[in-house]
């Protein structure tokens, strides 16, 4: 459709969101992501029934963890839509980046900043 | 099997705060089952702690090994070889793990970060019950096969009690009434005569009243 | 049944009387006043005094204490003994000191559960359960001997009962437990206070064919309502309670101020129709922080003066 949508969105695709597990989202932080989306089909319209449903909750797992360690629980966010709705997915990214932007760079990147130096 | 849950992660990072270089341990068995203390639960834990600490400026070595048991000497042996490089080992096993890894190496704290909660089943993903408080001493063929010492939160031997309402318990109408069950089990299996036999006064020395237990078989040493 | 115990109250019971008893709280504190005047606005109306222990797991002072001042002044207690609390030693030991006041009445009860009071963090005991404690009562009793095998020097001389609730679930094991209390040697139970006059007179009824009414004493018990709302509050809240909804609309009917009155002749009527079943042998009226309230209850129940026995 070529809609835009900003750059620094990353696009990593899975079959399912179902596959996406708690550690993948954890690890994307490590490496110094700033904020991690993860994009599944509508509720009830999941092709493998339960799959994006196991994303929400490990979304809200990794959301109740990064806060408790201070990074930030908005940083990491499910949205639903399906395969058809190309401007939408463009205006979750933009959403997601702005929220992201005001949240600032993920804290562990200035913290890594001094041992690359 | 023995069922743990998760400690808060702020009392885990409490804890640990003082190590550079920490070795989170999980266990293959009852901690895998009830999601505490797996290999997923070690990953996860390991990132999380990781990520605490570079935010707070710190820098730590953390690293991850799951054991397929912490409860016997040959699983823990394995670790031998690597123990020196770590200042301390979080065990995210069962409260017998962490205090036979303890045990084992004794110049490295060990520190729990599960807390042990009970022996039970799995009712459904998510949902683990309890079902057995090792009396050392089974009378389930007596009641139907339901156990008044972990199901009656009175250990009843002969409820119920005046507080049984609805076949829920006094103190939660999520507790089931273990004498209601018991007696529902009776009449399913014919045999509500028993009922009124009176259990005699529990012998609680194989319990934990008498002291730390211990089980010898003599035919199984060499 | 014959007498087997210097016991007051059982004496009364052999002798064919409707016995009546009613009960008493513990203060949260040492003063001995409560118990003092509590047990005088009714000692001529009752033949013995409950004093409960530890009830809905509020610590308080302890029952042993108080039947023993009871005991000083000259009136008959009946001890109350939770198994929740203490464990064999416990309850052998104090079941000896009661012995040596020469109180004559045992209640043996499990107990509330400790989540409902105020150490809800506290260990619960439950060494025995309350069937288990009046076999330990009879045992120290009948045998002279501990539960450990040793003589008693001086051994308890204690008429036994325990609680009853006949409208407790399951309704069809309320009989086969009370039959199971009298093979524990249970001699008299006093009911959890009674609403559903119907309700009680079925069980009454199962019981009797049974035979069990001519093993045991059977005391009905009864607490006058103060109010329409602690009539809701009874039948919604209570666990194990049965409060008919023609009682509760009979005191929402009243006018507020005569509730208490409405609710001390319901009381009445119910004794009155009680007294008439065979197999009841006794009330137990319970009026906690009412207890001034007894003599009158009492007396418009025709059950003044009270007998007295050698």
């Amino acid at each position: 459709m070529r809609l835009n949508y900003p750059t620094n969105v990353k696009i990593i695709r899975v079959p399912c969101t179902g596959k996406v597990d708690t550690i993948h989202m954890l690890r994307a932080f490590e490496k110094g992501a700033d904020g991690v989306c993860v994009i599944g089909c509508m509720e009830g319209d999941c092709h493998y029934n339960s799959g994006n449903f196991r994303a929400r909750k490990r979304v809200a797992q990794v959301s109740q963890l990064l806060e408790q360690i201070g990074i930030g629980g908005q940083r990491v966010q499910m949205f639903n839509l399906s395969s058809g709705e190309g401007p939408r997915f463009a205006q979750y990214a933009v959403e997601m980046t702005e929220r992201v932007t005001a949240l600032g760079p993920n804290p562990i990147k200035l913290a890594r900043k001094p041992a690359a130096a | 099997m023995i069922v743990a849950d998760k400690k808060p992660i702020e009392e885990i990072i409490e804890t640990t705060r003082n190590f550079k270089r920490l070795l989170i341990l999980g266990c293959n068995e009852c901690v895998t089952v009830c999601e505490a203390g797996g290999k997923k639960e070690v990953g996860i834990l390991a990132s999380a702690l990781r990520m605490n600490a570079l935010n707070q400026g710190r820098e730590v070595k953390i690293d991850e090994i799951t054991l397929e048991r912490q409860c016997d000497h040959e699983y823990l042996e394995e670790i031998r070889d690597v123990v020196d490089q770590y200042d301390a080992i979080l065990s995210i096993a069962c409260g017998v793990g962490v205090q036979f890894t303890a045990e084992k190496y004794q110049a490295t704290p060990v520190l729990p970060g599960v807390n042990t909660k009970f022996m039970g089943a799995t009712e459904k993903r998510g949902l683990w019950v309890e079902r057995c408080q090792g009396c050392g001493q089974c009378i389930l063929a007596m009641t139907g096969g339901i156990c008044p010492v972990s199901r009656c939160a009175k250990r009843l031997f002969n409820g119920p009690c005046g507080g049984s309402t609805n076949g829920k318990c006094e103190i939660s109408k999520e507790v089931d009434c273990a004498w209601q069950l018991i007696i529902d089990r009776m009449k399913a299996l014919g045999t509500l005569e028993d009922y009124e036999k009176l259990s005699p006064i529990k012998d609680w020395s194989t319990d934990r009243a008498g002291g730390p237990r211990k089980v010898v078989r003599e035919d199984v040493q060499l | 049944m014959t007498v087997k115990t210097p016991s007051k109250l059982e004496k009364i019971l052999a002798a064919g009387h409707l016995a009546v008893t009613s009960e008493c709280g513990p203060p949260r504190g040492s003063d001995p006043e409560g118990i003092t005047h509590k047990a005088e606005l009714i000692k001529d109306h009752v033949d013995a005094i409950n004093i409960t222990d530890n009830q809905t797991s509020m610590t308080r002072m302890c029952s042993l204490a108080a039947c023993i001042r009871l005991k000083l002044m000259g009136l008959e207690p009946v001890l109350q003994m939770v198994t929740r609390d203490r464990n064999r030693i416990a309850l052998q030991s104090d079941i000896l000191g009661a012995a040596y006041f020469d109180i004559h009445n045992i209640l043996c009860l499990s107990g509330d559960h400790n989540s409902f009071g105020d150490c809800a963090k506290g260990q619960n005991v439950h060494d025995l359960d309350s069937l288990q404690l009046v076999q330990t009562v009879r045992h120290m009793r009948d045998e002279g001997k501990f539960l450990g095998g040793d003589e008693i020097k001086r051994p308890p001389e204690m008429f036994v009962g325990a609680a009853a609730n006949p409208f407790a679930d399951p309704f069809e094991i309320r009989v086969p437990r009370l039959a199971k209390k009298i093979a524990a040697g249970v001699e008299f139970i006093q009911t959890q206070c009674i609403y559903n006059l119907d309700k009680f007179e079925a069980w009454m009824k199962i019981a009797r064919d049974r035979g069990l009414t001519e093993k045991v004493y059977i005391m009905a018990g009864m607490t006058p309502m103060k109010s329409a709302g602690m009539a809701r509050y009874m039948k919604n809240r209570v666990p194990g309670m049965d409060v008919p909804d023609d009682l509760v609309k009979r005191l929402a009917d009243t006018p507020k101020e005569k509730q208490a009155e409405e609710g001390i002749s319901i009381c009445v009527e119910a004794i009155q129709r009680l007294k008439e079943v065979e197999g009841v042998a006794g009330f137990h009226v319970m009026a906690i922080e009412w207890e001034e309230k007894v003599p009158e209850i009492i007396e418009r129940a025709g059950l003044y003066p009270r007998p007295k026995v050698a």
